[in-house]
């Protein structure tokens, strides 16, 4: 388990967490999601204590992480798979980590194989290696100590369809053996597919958290009129707010308040359903103040 | 997963033992090897003192082919390369990045940058042993014939002194800008430096010995006692060239963000 509360963490004036708190169980995928530059990778360094907190805790399985005596036993760290030496083959990087825990070389060679990096490509040196390769070279890292906790900062960055796939079926099976996975990715599809908890973050804030399922469900109505900015009128005055999303609008409103409101005021609509099941909406909607380029541009 | 789990979430920690320093120290030792450059750079340190008693061996007079001149003779070479080497101890960790790795598996940045320092310790002694047997295979070769007259221990002492303060150096810029050419250049360029300084403000050569290391070590190079205030000189200049910057950086290190 990794709990988070209140975690803040500013540098200057500049906050790059902002009191965050979450919590990722045992048991399951935990993606942490947001676009770039939303703290995700700050977060996760304070929880490794790499950078320290300006306020708040993170802790992991009860503990402080510099309280755990050889963390790599317990948790598995992937933070930037591309910071490795360039000049040391993918092997001897793992054989380092290895000593360092006190394990076998054998564990070495169990894991390049787990992630399928063949013996010969473990020979070469990094610099050689591809953003994939890489990425599974760190997974491979991270899984190196057996640990209960996997926290990997976009491992799935860099892998091909087959790859986050394979990945996949790696993580859940790990979550379903009882270890705690929390993993990032400033892509929507990839968290969909592999997460079984959303914790989203944009600008340092939390600005939803729950399962994908609960995440999606009363996210509203997506309406689509002729007389658009009608439409919007007519819904105000009945209390109800709208969105711009696309050429459309969402609204917190139900499908049917919705027509109702639309065939009183004899407005036509080319399109009435619930907010649909992609988290993609949500995602661009709830991130849309924190977006570096603004998405929902629309009619009004 | 092999350790069971105490509570829901709660891992337990109990069973788990530190990992050892002499640990930390082999795998310190281990980074030193594991790249090219690093090997290349322990090869050329062996190299260039066998070159160098070779060089000695041929071009001194008879008479002056003694243990302790071949040994005194590695002392410059070795002096030039040591410091490299514990420059790249440290700063490999930042350039390369690997720094996120090594203090994510162990939390105490103290504790690496000690093994570093003992690392480098066992690197500089290493250093030592092939220069003492180097020296001793050449006067065995061809020694004059009283080659091995007048070798003390302190002999010994002073050589092996030069050398590891040579080391510790390294570590010590390495610390302060956590980038090897910034730390290398640096550690070249600054005597120079100072004795041009010193050639224009004569204020500063008069005191040179006492804040210069590279003044206050020549006695220690010229096989004759040294004096208590030579002593002295050894001391203030090895606090302000080695002992202030390496607790400088080890301070900022401690406190700054692994990135």
């Amino acid at each position: 388990m990794i709990k988070v509360e209140r975690l803040t963490r500013k540098y200057g004036d500049f906050t790059a967490v902002n009191d965050i708190s979450f919590v990722a169980r045992p048991g399951r995928v935990t993606g942490f999601l947001g676009p770039n530059g939303a703290g995700k990778t700050t977060a996760m360094r304070v929880m490794v204590g790499l950078s320290a907190p300006t306020s708040g805790t993170a802790t992991i399985g009860g503990h402080l992480y510099a309280d755990i005596p050889n963390p790599g036993l317990h948790v598995g760290v992937l933070l930037d798979a591309s910071a490795q030496h360039a000049g040391r083959t993918g092997r001897e990087v793992l054989m380092l980590s290895a000593k360092t825990m006190g394990l076998p070389g054998k564990r070495v060679d169990e894991m390049l194989e787990l992630v399928s990096l063949s013996p010969s490509e473990a020979k070469r040196r990094v610099r050689n290696y591809s953003l994939g390769m890489r990425q599974r070279l760190g997974i491979a890292h991270a899984l190196l100590g057996d640990p209960q906790i996997l926290i990997l900062d976009e491992p799935a960055n860099g892998l091909d369809p087959a790859g986050i796939r394979w990945m996949r079926g790696l993580l859940s099976g790990y979550a379903e053996r009882g270890g705690t996975v929390l993993l990032s990715s400033h892509l929507l599809n990839e968290v969909q597919l592999i997460a079984d908890d959303i914790v989203m973050i944009g600008q340092g804030r939390i600005v939803a958290q729950g399962t994908p399922e609960s995440l999606i469900s009363g996210s509203g109505t997506f309406v689509k009129a002729v007389e658009a900015a009608q439409l919007v009128e007519a819904l105000k005055r009945d209390g109800i707010e709208t969105r711009v999303v696309g050429d459309g609008f969402l609204t917190d409103a139900e499908t049917l308040q919705v027509g109702k409101v639309a065939a009183a005021n004899q407005i036509t609509l080319v399109e009435l359903r619930p907010a649909d099941g992609s988290l993609e909406d949500l995602f661009l909607e709830l991130t849309a103040d924190h977006q570096r380029d603004d998405f929902t541009r629309g009619l009004a | 997963m092999s350790a069971t789990l105490a509570a829901p979430g709660l891992i337990d920690i109990s069973a788990t033992k530190k990992v050892p320093f002499t640990r930390l120290v082999g795998v310190e030792l281990r980074k030193m090897a594991d790249t090219r450059a690093g090997l290349w750079l322990l090869i050329l340190i062996a190299a260039v003192t066998a070159l160098i008693v070779t060089i000695f061996f041929l071009v001194s007079d008879a008479d002056d082919r003694t243990f302790l001149n071949f040994m005194g003779a590695t002392a410059t070479p070795q002096g030039f390369l040591l410091p490299v080497l514990g420059i790249l101890l440290i700063t490999s960790e930042w350039g390369q990045r690997t720094g996120l790795t090594t203090f994510a598996l162990t939390p105490s940045r103290s504790r690496i940058i000690w093994a570093k320092v003992a690392a480098a310790l066992v690197l500089g002694f290493a250093a030592i042993v092939v220069a003492i047997g180097v020296a001793a295979l050449a006067t065995v070769v061809g020694g004059a014939d009283d080659a091995w007259a007048n070798i003390g221990l302190d002999d010994f002492a002073k050589f092996g002194l030069l050398q590891v303060s040579g080391v510790l150096q390294g570590l010590a810029f390495g610390l302060i800008f956590l980038n090897s050419a910034a730390a290398i250049v640096t550690f070249f360029i600054l005597p120079t430096a100072f004795s041009i300084v010193a050639s224009l403000w004569s204020a500063l050569k008069d005191i040179a010995p006492w804040i210069d290391l590279g003044t206050s070590q020549v006695p220690l190079f010229s096989g004759v006692n040294l004096t208590g205030e030579e002593w002295g000189q050894v001391g203030t200049s090895s606090l302000i060239w080695i002992v202030l910057p390496f607790a400088v950086g080890l301070w900022r290190v401690l406190r700054a963000e692994v990135k």
